[in-house]
């Protein structure tokens, strides 16, 4: 078997051309589908799986070998995956502990901790904004006994350190606050919630899976104790991820929650997912290199969709803060269109919305709603989620289309036609309230 | 979520879309839903006080595809149908024209509630001594 890159099929913009959907193109030239949904998770960057492949094959071995050089060339694979790991946040190789993902690190930290430390406490502090893998962790804990505090965003999206302050008391034994928003891009203040956690002597966990590999994020510069990190939002594969976990200044320590052969220091069993890990390594290694370069570019694509867009459409409202956002994330809503039907409307762009008829439960995202967002305007929203491998025609394909779809479904919407005739929506009697 | 033919065709292309003068006596105004709820409907019947016939239907949806399409078809149905006829129409019979997967049968209800409410609306203007009972479901 080959690893030349060239067997890898190159689109024309730099996306691997593994399309299930049949090609067409714009009138702009723009390749459709548009993927903009860059939250949700990345394309792989050619670059990593060309160095993922020979993993497959070739060096097959279990890293867990340690007398044949099968297992030898597994081992190099993983310690120079962890070693680019440690590189890109400001850690050591030994505090990386490579997981599936981000939900199992965030399970091995919240659970871990919380066994190991509860002769010391039983209190747990989170914010309402978490993704689930740490919410409905925090819900597991409190069947268990243990207290949690959720605390509230302000209307930004930010929390609120002095309240963060206030919840801290002499059984709290953990703070798990994420570093960026999966939704609405929205970036807590790490350093400050570090430094408070390490002041009070409590472990400080983050949620850093959008944050990694998009903008800075060093252990050490930030106090952060333990981080979770997924491969499959930074360009990597997916089903592979980290859990950093601080050796010293101070020492952390964790109850495992997979026993087993003691792989990855006891503190994660199981065979290691090899090619996945150097997929992991390689995908830190590209950010580490190219991050700040980036992270301009995206953020100049991500502010040429929003001038677009608000440069045409009135009512129209940024979710969350635009200052301590990650730059490929802009989230917004439609006021009086719901986001399904918008959806459906730009059927050849890939976005999410935060409308409760795109979801299982049929309840309006609870993100928005923590920032304040009336349901109405939650059921409006639109999240884009710009990436790597998006080009500046996309942006101009996918305003176009969201502002002609929403022009349109404004001409078929009630309450567009009430606003405009002067009507309060919030006074009006609704018959199914 | 794939969506049928039948709803994508009545998504891209809906049919009766606007508004009538509600303060007409010929004209019925149903509105249903909440924008908390991410539904509202607003379906208009416009009927011959000689006949009883709808004669004109027109709706404005803020809702999913479904929803859009639920109301697009039911000012289909209407028209020409009595207003007794019109109450006749059930939802279960819109989730089968259209096909709705069971997350969509509420998009569907929601469109029969808009035609009771409209023809309830209509009944009332005409002073009728027993309007139409509106059960939202
Ligand atoms: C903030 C955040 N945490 C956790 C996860 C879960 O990550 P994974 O898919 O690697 O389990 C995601 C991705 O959906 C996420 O955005
Ligand atoms: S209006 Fe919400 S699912 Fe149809």
């Amino acid at each position: 078997m080959s690893t030349d890159v060239k067997t890898i099929p190159q689109g024309t913009n730099g996306h691997p051309e593994v399309r299930t959907q049949e090609q067409r193109t714009a009138a702009n030239g723009v390749k459709l589908p548009v993927y903009m949904d860059n939250h949700a998770t990345t394309p792989m960057d050619p670059r990593v799986l060309e160095e993922m492949l020979p993993y497959f094959m070739e060096k097959f071995g279990n890293a867990a070998s340690r007398n044949h050089s099968f297992g030898w060339a597994g081992e190099e694979g993983v310690e120079s995956a962890r070693e680019r790991v440690a590189k890109l946040i400001g850690a050591t190789p030994k505090e990386i502990i490579f997981t599936s993902g981000a939900t199992e690190s965030d399970n091995l930290a919240i659970k871990g901790v919380a066994e190991m430390y509860k002769e010391k406490g039983n209190h747990v502090i989170t914010a309402v904004t978490e993704h689930k893998a740490v919410l409905d962790t925090c819900k597991r804990l409190e069947k268990y006994g243990y207290r949690v505090t959720y605390l509230p965003v302000q209307k930004d999206g930010l929390i609120d350190l002095e309240e963060l302050g206030r919840a801290l008391d002499d059984k709290t034994i953990l703070v798990t606050i994420m570093a960026a928003n999966n939704e609405i891009g929205v970036v807590q203040p790490i350093a400050e919630i570090g430094k408070l956690c390490r002041a009070r002597g409590v472990i400080f966990h983050t949620d850093a899976t959008q944050a990694v590999g998009k903008i800075p994020i060093d252990v050490n510069k930030m106090s952060i104790d333990l981080m979770s990190i997924s491969a499959h939002k930074m360009y990597g594969p997916k089903g592979v991820g980290a859990l950093y976990v601080r050796r010293k200044n101070p020492r952390v320590q964790i109850s495992a929650i997979i026993d087993g052969g003691g792989h990855e220091r006891g503190m994660r069993s199981g065979t290691l997912n090899v090619p996945g890990i150097v997929g992991l390594g390689k995908a830190c290694a590209i950010a580490w290199e190219e991050m700040a370069k980036e992270s301009c570019t995206l953020a100049g694509l991500r502010n040429r969709l929003r001038d677009r867009i608000m440069g045409r459409l009135d009512e129209v409202y940024i979710n969350g803060s635009m200052e301590h956002r990650l730059p490929g994330n802009l989230n917004i809503s439609f006021a009086y269109v719901e986001g399904e039907s918008l959806l459906m409307g730009i059927n050849d762009i890939a976005v999410s919305s935060g409308s409760a008829c795109t979801s299982a439960t049929l309840e309006p995202s609870y993100v928005l709603k923590a920032l304040g967002t009336g349901d109405d305007l939650a059921h409006s929203s639109i999240r884009f989620g710009i990436g790597r491998f998006n080009t500046e025609a996309e942006v101009d394909y996918v305003a176009d289309r969201v502002i002609e779809t929403v022009e349109r479904l404004r001409e078929l919407s009630p309450l567009y036609e009430m606003a405009k005739e002067g009507v309060d929506l919030k006074s009006v009697k609704w018959a199914a309230e | 979520m794939a969506y049928s033919d039948k709803v994508l065709d009545h998504y891209s292309n809906p049919r009766n879309v606007g508004s009538m003068d509600k303060s007409s006596n010929e004209v019925g105004t149903g509105l249903v839903g909440a924008p908390e709820c991410g539904d509202v409907m607003k379906l208009q019947i416009k009927v011959n006080p000689q006949t009883n016939i709808i004669e004109d239907a027109k709706f404005k949806t803020f809702g999913c595809g479904s929803a859009i399409a639920s109301s697009s078809l039911a000012t289909e149905w209407v028209k020409g149908k009595t207003v007794d006829e019109a109450l006749q129409i059930k939802n279960t019979e819109i989730v089968k024209e259209l096909a709705l997967p069971p997350v969509k049968i509420h998009c569907s209800v929601l469109a029969e509630d808009a035609i009771r409410a409209a023809i309830h609306d209509w009944k009332a203007k005409q002073g009728a001594a027993k309007p139409v009972a509106v059960e939202t479901k």
